[in-house]
């Protein structure tokens, strides 16, 4: 077995379910739920705008796999982003602040829900061209080998990105560079079913979506993607793995979103309420905290405890969106370009 | 100064600035072992390895798009596309995610990365490999789109793209890939981008042009000389940004305008120009403002066709003397 590296997040035995860094996990994995929870809200209100899309279901994929990362290693997500963000520990109030489309947002108010951007955390984009961002993340996971690092690239995408065009040159790509070593990237499939209402039998020819990857000579496994001990024991391997090779790896998560695509997504016509229902039998916190309470008597006192602080630290996030200012009218033009940027008077 | 070739001057440049910053690279299809359609990157897998000088698969986007994350992550990436007729492939990555993932991020990222290629007609490839897309390319902020007509200025350009923190498009003629020209030397020549330069003085007529069209338009210059017309022709280098501040001073003199373009006439870039000389320095015109385009047709294959479709010197000459309210029947 290679030496862990400095910094490097600890291996996480399943079987040491009482480990404090679990409990970290299932508050994590709550607060993010809360905060979805007071996105919709705050959608219904008028005071958050354009599209949102919510992680409530899949909390397991983020939490799971990015507690696994160095703290220098890069994430590059789809427009489903907010759980990434937060998991790598961007500002609550920050993040709610750009979904408000306020000045102290964590991208000054001009990206919004599906550009969340967070570089300090390691957080390399939202983006909102279903599949685009993997090459992107496929040359910064070059990029940080060239440069003789040591960090690795995690591209997050959902199942529906998988018939674009830019999946497969992305994934054959990375083959290629891996072959040489070159290419230290973890591709994680958020598969949740659904490319927006078309199911994975409706969109994809094959659906053995690690399959799909595997054709490009990358390796990829399933996983219980509801089950965050399984997330997290395979993303410690893989993480590893691709560390130290600087080859591709891919994780498929089995997931499910408990809510619509987006927010206005309210009829559902593609999925059945009983679905739903049944899915949330499987809540990846519901699951995490059952196994806490079995293995170490993990209590419902804990949870409520958690869960109120939760939605204390979401009051404030709202609070502090709630009280920021809009930006500036100048912030328009700047971050345009940083040489030669246009002015109001001057285009181009 | 030396006399080099336009195609030399670009492989100067790019090796000058891999030699001078390790964090360049280049990739693009056929570049290394084959050396390059055009053999711009002759020598290069050689000298710098295949780290440096990329083999890629044919995929535009790929390319494209890695070259991206690569610049987000601190590297400088310069993407040959064999001709830019191909990059529409990765029009989402130029468009959606290069030109923007500085502005969505709210400044967090620098994007230091080139794409670079020949456009252009002239030599029979037919309706899919003999297209113009400055105007495509000028339209979208985020974006530097640069057009030389030289080859001193092919290098002071390029080196200039590649040492910047933005995403640039850089625009080559296939025609001028032959041209020479003398180049200066020094390893730290640059041309900055949005400076136009007069190319031409005169005193009749003002002739604003780029790349190609800007060596068409000094010929047509010259032809006018002997008939005692002074062309005045002015090279916009890049089209974004755009710096007409020399059009309009040259118009505010001659008080007759010219514009000449390859590409398609309708939302072509002659378009954007004319409107600005028009919105700018109106007053000081004496005569409409004239295009001089390519015809509204893709381009066909047959020698016959094609060179009814591109401009020529006989169109240049034939716009001045209209603005000039003269005879057209020499």
């Amino acid at each position: 077995m290679a030496k862990q590296k400095a910094g490097a997040a600890a291996t996480l035995d399943p079987s040491a379910a009482c480990a404090p860094e679990w409990t970290e996990i299932l508050r994590q994995m709550i607060f993010i739920r809360r905060f979805e929870e007071a996105t919709e809200r705050e959608f219904r209100r008028g005071k958050i705008g354009g599209y949102l899309h919510v992680y409530s279901g899949q909390e397991a994929v983020a939490s799971g796999i990015i507690s696994a990362l160095q703290k220098d290693d890069i994430v590059f997500s789809g427009y489903r982003d907010h759980a990434h963000a937060l998991a790598l520990g961007s500002d609550p109030g920050r993040v709610m602040a750009e979904l408000f489309g306020k000045g102290t947002g964590i991208a000054k108010g001009k990206g919004g829900s599906m550009h969340l951007f967070d570089v300090e955390h390691g957080f390399y984009g939202g983006y909102g061209i279903v599949g685009g961002h993997l090459t992107l993340a496929t040359g910064a996971a070059y990029a940080l080998r060239y440069r003789e690092t040591e960090r690795i690239a995690v591209c997050y995408f959902g199942d529906g990105a998988m018939n674009i065009g830019s999946f497969h040159e992305a994934m054959n790509m990375a083959g290629l560079w891996g072959k040489e070593g070159m290419c230290p990237i973890l591709f994680i499939i958020e598969n949740n079913g659904y490319a927006m209402g078309t199911s994975v039998e409706r969109h994809s020819a094959l659906t053995d979506l690690s399959a799909r990857v595997r054709a490009y000579n990358i390796q990829a496994e399933k996983v219980d993607g509801q089950d965050v001990f399984a997330v997290r024991g395979v993303a410690d391997r893989a993480v590893r793995q691709v560390r130290e090779t600087g080859v591709p790896y891919c994780i498929e998560a089995i997931t499910y979103r408990f809510s619509g695509h987006g927010a206005a997504d309210i009829l559902q016509p593609y999925r059945t309420k009983d679905e739903v229902e049944q899915h949330k039998h499987r809540d990846p916190i519901l699951i995490l905290r059952n196994r806490l309470a079995e293995i170490c008597g993990l209590t419902d006192d804990d949870v409520q405890q958690m869960d109120k602080e939760a939605g204390e630290q979401v009051a404030k996030a709202l609070q502090f969106a709630e009280e920021s200012d809009p930006p500036e009218a100048a912030e328009l033009w700047n971050d345009v370009v940083a040489e030669h940027p246009p002015t109001p008077e001057n285009h181009g | 100064m030396a006399e080099k070739s336009y195609r030399d001057a670009i492989r100067d440049a790019m090796m000058e600035e891999m030699d001078r910053d390790a964090n360049v690279l280049i990739m693009g299809e056929d570049i290394g072992v084959y050396e390059g359609t055009f053999r711009i990157t002759a020598g290069m897998l050689k000298k710098y390895g295949s780290k440096r000088v990329i083999d890629t698969p044919i995929a535009e986007a790929g390319m494209a798009g890695t070259a991206v994350g690569m610049a987000m992550l601190g590297l400088r990436p310069i993407v040959e596309m064999m001709t830019m007729n191909f990059a529409i492939v990765a029009a989402d990555q130029i468009i959606n995610h290069a030109a923007k993932v500085r502005y969505f991020s709210g400044g967090q990222v620098d994007v230091p990365m080139v794409i670079r290629g020949p456009q252009g007609a002239g030599v029979q490839l037919s309706a899919q490999h003999s297209q113009s897309f400055e105007s495509f390319y000028a339209h979208f902020p985020g974006l530097a789109v640069v057009a030389p007509a030289t080859p001193a200025d092919a290098k002071g350009m390029l080196k200039t793209a590649v040492r910047g923190r933005d995403p640039v498009i850089f625009l080559e003629s296939a025609n001028l890939y032959g041209m020479k020209g003398e180049v200066p030397d020094d390893p730290d020549f640059t041309v900055p981008f949005g400076v136009s330069r007069v190319a031409r003085e005169g005193r009749d007529v003002t002739i604003v042009s780029y790349s190609r069209m800007l060596q068409l338009s000094l010929i047509a210059a010259e032809t006018l000389a002997a008939e005692g017309i002074e062309v005045e022709v002015i090279d916009l280098r890049t089209l974004r940004p755009l710096d007409l501040q020399p059009a309009y001073a040259s118009v505010s003199k001659t008080h007759r305008c010219v514009v000449v373009q390859e590409q398609w006439k309708p939302f072509g870039a002659a378009a954007e120009i004319a409107a600005s000389i028009t919105e700018n320095v109106f007053d000081e015109l004496d005569a409409p403002v004239v295009r001089v385009t390519g015809e509204d047709v893709p381009m066909p294959y047959s020698r016959a066709l094609e060179v009814l479709a591109t401009p020529k010197e006989e169109h240049v000459i034939a716009a001045v003397k209209k603005v000039m309210y003269a005879s057209t029947s020499s």
